[in-house]
């Protein structure tokens, strides 16, 4: 009984991703088309080249038949997986394993959500009504609990919470301004931020991450075949994925204070990648902001920062683009908005473009001083009861 | 002898002031206050809770259950068995509906009296009629349940009939045709012409039957939906002044077929032994029934006089909201969909009676119930608990503004269970600025939504006030 992992038996030799933002005018197979053809010119490939696909995406399709029929692919394994809001990173995990096992040579994750078609304020519900016993409450409310419970267990005051959230806020959308492919482009004052109408609890509009349409694809060979393709190759590291018990709505003992799924899939993804301190080794890291006070407990539940002194290391800037350990350098799902399905994939197309130097005025300095390794982070569900990913990926094989 | 072994009565938290309806419409609406259901309650919650405190402490369980209201939930799908589930009786006691009139109540009670082995009449109404009219501004809401039964060593009884009469006669002061909104009255004048006959009648027959003078009662109670009649039949039963029982229009409202219960309840949480309380209601004719008072018995943990008050004041336009005369833009965000059938009975004993799981190999409790132990994984050692009445604290909470809920915002509390078990709750009857983690709260069973028309029943946290709820 082990989680092994597939370390450096795998590598990501091109990459796609569309702007993210409301496609009026396309379809979910309109960016299918062009997510995937941007990731076979990225790797110089051939849709035909490619033998196996994994389609993430939770509410735009079912079957395989969703990336099949837009792309014309012809009688090839086309697998479509949804996994909550780790569902992108589930079509990669799963895509790679495919590779390692030595099925095919040469396989594509792809994502892509279509959410602005629904008319809707944030997701569309997945829960069936069933019984009708469970409480109808929103995301960011579920995810609005962290918010007094931290402040409570590590005696901070609401408004100096309030300090530490928009300042997350602020720091991803600075980073998107500087990212074209970015839902929201633009600086945001931390006034406007603290000031926003509130969604739920202490969650103003500016806490919340946008909804949006987008799709990305990563094309993924045999670590040795890497070099055929691309001179600049990603390898994979590590891949943990984990589903709790969902306890914690029902567990008194659960405090709202950390997503133990995210520490267990963090301790996975560290072992099978051999690191030990990821503050010090990572160059950088894209984490699941869905909400602002997610991005602050992930801090802690990731090893950033130890317990309790997270919210100490976002107000002194560790988590900036030039700070200690850059976070969300796209802009996270802040700017970006969250089409499930494409997430995942999307912040991997951040680590692709950063370890490979080409992440423009977002480069992050450290990748030029020697720090080689990405992480990259979903978590679907809610505090108490979430399935998480980590993931970590590398510009050098391991010695 | 047979006679009422418990009772409790129901009335909701919110209040709305009658000035309000004078200051929005400009038009006179008198002094006081009226109760008024919330969003989410209907005669069938009312129902529940006033069976709740009905059964509080009750020796036995009843064998029938009939429930009366002119405003039923449900048409073509009994009312009573959501009531029989949500108080957890057995499946072999029978629950049916008495159900259109004010009258009904009378029908209930005297159904209960007359039948064998302990029987629950749950009386519950929500009165209101078009804006700025006399039944929106003088009605209440509200319920009252009586257990009847025989004198046993653990159900003592409360009070005991001494004589009963009706009086009935067709005429039309009062009616509504199914679905419409409000009803429709008769000149007022006719329908007092046509009520106090009878009111009179009936009364000197119960008295008759019953062996006892007016001016021995202790207390007279007059109800009907027709305030002159009532007041015109209270007048001249040659009782006491100060027999007269106050009609409760002031704070609460005429609760419709709660309301002659509703005061029974009032007179019985302060009768002494041997006290004589007539009972007459006025609804379609008259119904009399004449009781003595044991000066025994379990009383309410909470009584009318603790409810008559009210909580919160709720506004004219959200009164107007919650009952459907002003339709509000809804949130961008999906309908709200029924449940669905085959789970909702499934989960019968979770969903209406609040009834978890406690695993026997660790003792930790589930809410919901589950099969495996969250803390010791064991599998299938599982004994029902019902939780209904256990109290609460607030772990932690949060206010919803994006969710739907016909009342917005909706507030949602982690909640720790006294003895064990945690849930996550819908919060009712609060102050969203109020809300703190450490607060008491306590069960009560609620229609969190209606969707697809399907009534959806479940329980919501509300805040413990004073020692009771």
């Amino acid at each position: 009984m082990a989680s092994n992992g597939i370390r450096d038996r795998v590598a990501i030799v091109g990459m796609g991703c569309t702007p993210f933002g409301e496609h009026w005018d396309k379809s979910a197979n309109d960016l299918l088309v062009d997510a995937a053809g941007e990731a076979l010119t990225s790797a110089g490939v051939e849709l035909r080249q490619v033998d196996a696909f994994w389609l993430g995406t939770l509410f735009s399709g079912q079957s395989g038949l969703t990336l099949s029929r837009p792309l014309k692919i012809e009688y090839k394994p086309v697998s479509r997986l949804e996994n909550y809001c780790a569902t992108g990173s589930e079509a990669f995990r799963n895509a790679c394993y495919a590779v390692a096992s030595g099925a095919y040579d040469v396989a594509m994750a792809i994502g892509v959500e279509k959410l602005k078609d629904s008319g809707f304020s944030g997701l569309p519900s997945t829960r069936s009504s069933g019984d009708g016993t469970q409480a109808a409450m929103t995301a960011p409310a579920m995810f609005s609990l962290l918010a007094p419970a931290y402040a409570k267990k590590y005696g901070i005051d609401e408004a100096q919470l309030k300090e530490v959230m928009t300042r997350i806020a602020w720091k991803n959308h600075r980073n998107g301004a500087l990212n074209p492919r970015a839902q929201f482009r633009k600086e945001v004052p931390k006034e406007t931020i603290a000031c926003s109408p509130l969604v739920a609890g202490a969650l103003g509009i500016f806490d919340c991450s946008g909804v949006s349409d987008g799709s990305a694809a990563a094309v993924i060979v045999r670590a040795e075949d890497a070099h055929r393709y691309t001179k600049n190759p990603l390898y994979v590291k590590a891949l943990s994925f984990v589903a709790g018990p969902a306890a914690g709505p029902i567990d008194p003992d659960y405090d709202y204070t950390t997503f133990p799924e995210v520490v267990a899939s963090a301790a996975d993804a560290f072992a099978q990648a051999g690191i030990k301190d990821p503050r010090q080794e990572l160059a950088m890291a894209e984490v699941h902001d869905c909400f602002t006070p997610t991005e602050l407990v992930l801090m802690e539940d990731l090893g950033f920062s130890s317990r309790g002194t997270a919210w100490k290391d976002v107000l002194a800037g560790t988590f900036d683009l030039d700070g200690e350990l850059a976070v969300n350098p796209d802009g996270g799902l802040k700017s970006f908005g969250h089409p499930i399905g494409a997430s995942g994939l999307r912040m991997l197309f951040e680590c692709w473009l950063q370890l490979r130097g080409e992440a423009g005025k977002r480069q992050i300095a450290s990748v030029g001083r020697g720090r080689t390794l990405a992480l990259t982070h979903n978590l679907g569900g809610a505090p108490g009861e979430c399935v998480s990913f980590v993931g970590v990926v590398g510009s050098e094989p391991s010695a | 002898m047979r006679g009422i072994v418990g009772y409790g009565a129901y009335l909701p938290y919110w209040r709305l002031e009658r000035k309000a309806i004078a200051d929005a419409l400009g038009v006179p609406a008198g002094a006081g206050a009226r109760a008024v259901a919330s969003y989410d309650e209907d005669t069938t919650s009312l129902g529940v809770e006033a069976g709740r405190a009905a059964l509080h402490g009750a020796g036995v369980s009843p064998q029938t259950l009939y429930f009366a209201t002119s405003a039923p939930a449900y048409l073509d799908k009994t009312n009573a068995t959501a009531i029989h589930a949500a108080l957890d009786l057995p499946t072999a006691a029978m629950a049916i509906d008495v159900v259109g009139s004010v009258r009904s109540a009378a029908g209930a009670m005297r159904a209960a009296l007359d039948a064998r082995g302990p029987a629950l009449a749950v009386l519950s109404d929500i009165r209101t009629g078009l804006p700025g009219g006399a039944d929106e501004r003088d009605g209440g809401d509200g319920a009252v349940a009586f257990l009847l039964g025989d004198a046993a060593a653990d159900a003592r009884t409360i009070a005991e009939p001494l004589g009963a009469a009706s009086a009935t006669a067709e005429f039309l002061d009062r009616w509504r045709l199914p679905g419409e909104p409000a009803s429709r009255l008769w000149e007022e004048r006719f329908g007092e012409h046509a009520y106090v006959p009878l009111g009179e009648a009936a009364l000197v027959e119960a008295l008759k039957q019953a062996g006892v003078t007016a001016p021995a009662l202790a207390r007279l109670i007059v109800a009907g939906p027709h305030g002159r009649a009532v007041r015109r039949v209270a007048g001249a039963a040659g009782v006491k002044k100060e027999a007269i029982a106050d009609d409760l229009l002031g704070t609460v409202g005429h609760t419709g077929a709660a309301h002659a219960g509703l005061m029974l309840a009032a007179a019985l949480d302060g009768a002494r032994a041997d006290e004589l309380i007539a009972v007459v209601a006025l609804a379609d004719g008259a119904d009399v029934t004449v009781w003595r008072a044991t000066g025994a018995g379990t009383r309410p943990i909470t009584s009318v006089a603790d409810q008559v008050g009210g909580g919160g004041r709720v506004s004219y336009p959200t009164f107007l909201g919650w009952r459907g005369f002003l339709t509000r833009e809804p949130p961008r965000r999906p309908d709200p969909q029924p449940p669905e059938a085959p789970p909702a009975r499934r989960a019968e004993a979770w969903k209406f009676a609040f009834t978890g799981s406690r695993c026997q190999a660790c003792g930790a409790r589930h809410l919901p119930p589950q099969r495996v132990c969250v803390k010791c994984h064991a599998v299938d050692r599982m004994t029902a608990e019902r939780l209904a009445d256990v109290p609460a604290t607030i772990a932690t909470f949060t206010v919803d503004r994006l969710a739907f809920s016909p009342s917005p915002p909706m507030v949602v509390a982690v909640l720790d269970f006294e003895g064990g078990g945690r849930f996550q709750s819908e919060m009712t009857d609060v102050d969203p600025r109020a809300v703190k983690i450490g607060d008491r709260v306590t069960m009560t069973f609620r229609r969190l939504v209606t969707a697809g028309g399907v009534h959806n029943y479940f329980w919501k946290a509300k805040p413990l006030r004073g020692g009771h709820a």
